[in-house]
């Protein structure tokens, strides 16, 4: 009964938090991604060849991103059935858009135009004692190009 | 050091190929920030605390290859790529390669 009434409590809180924190951390990424519109992240590999000199620069973003205690309940029922996991899609999602504007958030303080050659490197970095996953880790890379006139 | 992940930088030109440079760094998180992390599992968000490990140990590798590099005389390295692997419970290789090259300007 105990067992149950702890459980019940994680899950309420586990959705309560994990909405709130989804909600926030969505409202957020729209907003940032409307301030970096103008400095686009370009997934390709040779930049084109440009009139002004400028300088090359690595620049990396990234996050690490945990469900709650609710999505993933709601993740292990999905697995009996099959079919979209949303609850982790959106995981994946905000930990994606976060870290390209943690990349861009780089890029945008050494007065880049362009960040070229866009990587993306997944890894789920924290396993619980079931082997479950708890959470993401999503890294993005690029190169900044950075017009030396600028600067 | 010039470190990129494109292999033509504009205004720049490869003088010589001095073949890959890698640098690797194998980190474990403490224990407080495990117990911490397995609250947050409830609560979902960032683990902040995850997310600076992985930072610093990322930029470890990097000072490692950029090491390598400079001992057989490069002055850029083209091409980094990142690879993670968890290699026990606990713990992460977080690794970075490239190759090294000297360049000069066009």
């Amino acid at each position: 009964m105990i067992d149950l009434a702890i459980f019940l409590t994680l899950l309420a809180t586990g959705y309560g938090f994990g909405r709130f924190a989804e909600k926030k951390h969505y409202k957020s990424i729209i907003q940032r991604e409307k301030q970096f519109r103008s400095l686009p992240a370009i997934a390709v590999k040779t930049p084109p060849i440009m009139d002004e000199s400028t300088n090359s620069q690595l620049v990396t973003g990234n996050v690490v991103i945990s469900v709650d205690y609710f999505k993933r309940f709601i993740s292990v029922l999905r697995n009996l059935v099959g079919g979209r996991v949303t609850s982790y899609e959106t995981l994946i999602d905000r930990a994606r858009r976060e870290a390209i504007l943690r990349m861009k958030e780089k890029a945008y303080k050494l007065n880049a135009k362009y960040v070229f050659n866009i990587k993306f490197e997944t890894a789920s970095i924290y396993k619980g004692r079931r082997q479950q996953i708890g959470s993401v880790e999503v890294l993005a890379y690029g190169t900044a190009v950075i017009p030396l006139t600028a600067s | 050091m010039l470190l990129t992940n494109i292999e033509i930088v504009p205004g720049k030109r490869i003088t010589s190929h001095l073949g890959l440079v890698q640098g690797s760094s194998v980190r474990a998180k403490h224990v407080g920030r495990d117990i911490m992390a397995s609250f947050k599992n409830i609560f979902g968000g960032e683990l902040k605390g995850y997310t600076e490990l992985l930072q610093e140990s990322r930029e470890e590798a990097i000072d490692r290859m950029v090491e390598q590099a400079k001992a057989i005389g490069a002055n850029a390295v083209l091409n980094i790529r990142f690879s993670t692997s968890s290699i026990a419970a606990g713990a992460a290789e977080l690794f970075a390669y490239g190759t090294a090259v000297t360049m000069e300007d066009r």
